[in-house]
């Protein structure tokens, strides 16, 4: 359904745009209906830049994102609200995506503005209780509320809800959990689950790989901006090819292992090369398991 | 034993009252210990924190003392207290990435704080400089300005200089969660290789990971509402937990290996009282799903087996 082809992208940094950072380099993945995929990686990976040009937040160097077939890169404004209609995105801190002098439920008005002008009230405040339910948030107690009086997660959950009036087919969810807290983030978590039940695509940014483990069915894991590994969760978690993810794994830390236990020595990796030149080729070593060239 | 707390009660002053953030909290720590303190927010684990080291503006020392080496720390004199940091108490803040001052190189910074506290710079520098190596950084991090720096290198100079002079006691306050995996694996083992080189004597690290806790630290201590709800040495908390809290928050924590369609995790539900009215009896009744008749009166503290103590009717 969403297909990244050799996606590029590099920014302009330092004074007046004087270098080039390259922070993705020749990315294809795809997302069927009903799939979670997560992307993972440390920060300054390229994944959240994904996340970015997937919502066309940020303009692609080269390469193509398509939907349903379809190039929906550089377009204009109309071409653009018909594909945010289609794909929309929640990100990492809940407190600083509303503004806290609005009440919170504004998210929802301002949808029906642009999209649902139309809509009478009576049957828009029906559509917005549905939408709540569907995320378990009880209307009563979210509606007519400033965003300090909510929780982290139902803040999370309302910008869910904001996402689905629209009918959406793809989420782009960036971290969406890594700021709530444990008693609440598995909530958010298995909202994401229902969805994907729903058959909605999910992108899921991630650096928490036993999250990732979780909730989706294939994992992508990126490194310098590139793909090191990709494959269906089992495989790559349980048999991770590539020496970044064997690092990555033994670094998370989980109840039944302590890393003092384990004599495993983080293995060497390859420095930041030149970051314009074609990534490590990937070699599929296992059905829909394909991994970098790597020493 | 280096850290003796007893009823410890730190108040927030606000308009509509005192929110009782931290409500008799009392426990030790014993010389080179590591004790993780977990909690969700707003339980009181920042605080707790802090008021070991600096009450800010809205903080009100209430009632009960802290007893570090010996010696009470007059928690609510911001004055006597300022001889003690850095010396015998030190933090590592939450935002450690932005403790740094901006407009100063790393080493004129440390030399200013080192003038501050009446010490030489140049004394100091080779202890500075090795234990700067220790944490895989060169001495020319000396001379770089903190936006030069990544995000998990300003976490290591800051921790080395939160240590060096050697304090018995340092709080380490949420200094992973800014970090990805591989950073947080090597700052909490730093934080182990300080407790065992000698450069602090016993320390206290806050977080809301569990599962990052249980990799460093000797003992855990689970706070919640204001109060600790369960202690018990790390090995034991996780695999036999006694208060239906800890029990819920280990219950939430995903795992590498378990995945969504086999088995639903669950999240607890409802949320933590208000501490501006806590509740009377146990704070956690209206979450729990052991809740009788007999947790509307205050639960003891009971101790289940040495060093593991618990404070909930049902601990039994």
């Amino acid at each position: 359904m969403l297909e990244l082809k050799h996606v590029w992208k590099s920014y302009r940094v330092g004074a007046l745009g004087s270098k080039r950072l390259t922070a993705v380099r020749d990315v294809s993945i795809d997302i069927a209906p009903g799939e979670v995929l997560s992307v993972v990686g440390e920060s300054g990976s390229g994944k959240t830049t994904i996340g970015k040009m997937v919502l066309q937040l940020t303009s692609v160097t080269k390469g193509q994102i398509l939907l349903d077939g379809e190039d929906v890169t550089a377009r204009g404004h109309a071409a653009r609200k018909a594909y945010y209609r289609r794909v929309q995105g929640v990100f990492q801190d809940p407190f600083s995506s509303y503004n806290p002098i609005f009440k919170a439920d504004r998210i929802f008005e301002t949808v029906r503005e642009s999209y649902f002008a139309d809509v009478k009230r009576a049957e828009w405040t029906a559509r917005v209780e549905d939408v709540l339910q569907g995320v378990r948030l009880d209307p009563g107690s979210v509606l007519g509320k400033y965003p300090h009086q909510l929780s982290g997660g139902q803040l999370q959950r309302m910008l869910i809800a904001r996402a689905l009036l629209l009918d959406i087919k793809v989420l782009v969810a960036d971290e969406i959990i890594s700021m709530l807290d444990a008693s609440t983030r598995i909530d958010v978590l298995n909202l994401l689950g229902e969805l994907k039940e729903r058959g909605l695509g999910v992108l899921f940014i991630t650096h928490d790989l036993s999250l990732a483990n979780y909730i989706s069915e294939r994992v992508v894991i990126m490194r310098h901006g590139a793909v090191v590994e990709s494959g269906t969760t089992g495989k790559v978690f349980t048999d991770p090819r590539h020496p970044y993810s064997r690092n990555l794994l033994a670094s998370v830390p989980q109840l039944h292992r302590k890393w003092s236990d384990s004599e495993a020595v983080p293995e060497k990796l390859e420095a930041d090369g030149d970051r314009d030149l074609d990534p490590a080729p990937l070699t599929e070593v296992d059905e829909g398991h394909w991994v970098a060239a790597h020493p | 034993m280096t850290l003796e707390v007893a009823d410890l009660k730190v108040h927030y002053r606000t308009l509509k009252g005192d929110v009782r953030a931290l409500d008799g909290v009392s426990f030790s720590l014993a010389d080179g210990e590591i004790v993780g303190l977990a909690g969700e927010s707003g339980c009181g684990k920042t605080t707790l924190g802090k008021s070991l080291i600096r009450l800010d503006g809205r903080m009100r020392h209430v009632g009960g003392t802290a007893v570090l080496d010996g010696d009470e720390l007059p928690i609510g004199d911001d004055r006597a207290m300022n001889a003690r940091r850095w010396k015998e108490v030190s933090i590592i803040p939450q935002y450690s990435m932005s403790a740094l001052n901006p407009t100063r190189k790393i080493g004129k910074m440390t030399s200013e704080l080192l003038r501050a506290r009446g010490k030489s710079y140049r004394v100091f520098k080779d202890e500075l400089v090795s234990r700067l190596e220790l944490v895989g950084l060169g001495e020319k991090v000396l001379d770089n300005y903190p936006i030069e720096l990544s995000g998990g290198m300003k976490q290591r100079v800051v921790m080395v200089l939160s240590t060096l002079l050697d304090p018995s006691l340092l709080i380490a306050d949420e200094v992973t969660s800014a970090l990805d995996v591989t950073n947080q694996k090597a700052v909490a083992e730093t934080l182990v290789r300080f407790r065992d080189m000698g450069f602090v004597k016993s320390m206290i690290v806050v977080t809301h990971d569990l599962s990052l806790v249980y990799q460093i630290a000797d003992t855990i201590m689970v706070m919640y509402a204001g109060r600790i709800v369960e202690k018990a040495p790390a090995e034991t908390i996780i695999k036999s937990p006694k208060h239906p809290y800890t029990k819920a928050l280990i219950g939430a924590l995903p795992e590498v290996g378990l995945e969504y369609g086999d088995e639903r995790l669950q999240s607890i539900p409802g949320k933590p009282p208000h501490l501006l009215h806590p509740p009377t009896g146990c704070r956690f009744r209206d979450r729990c799903p052991l809740a009788s008749e007999e947790c509307e009166a205050e639960p003891p503290v009971v101790q289940v087996e040495a060093g593991h103590e618990v404070a909930c009717w049902k601990a039994n």
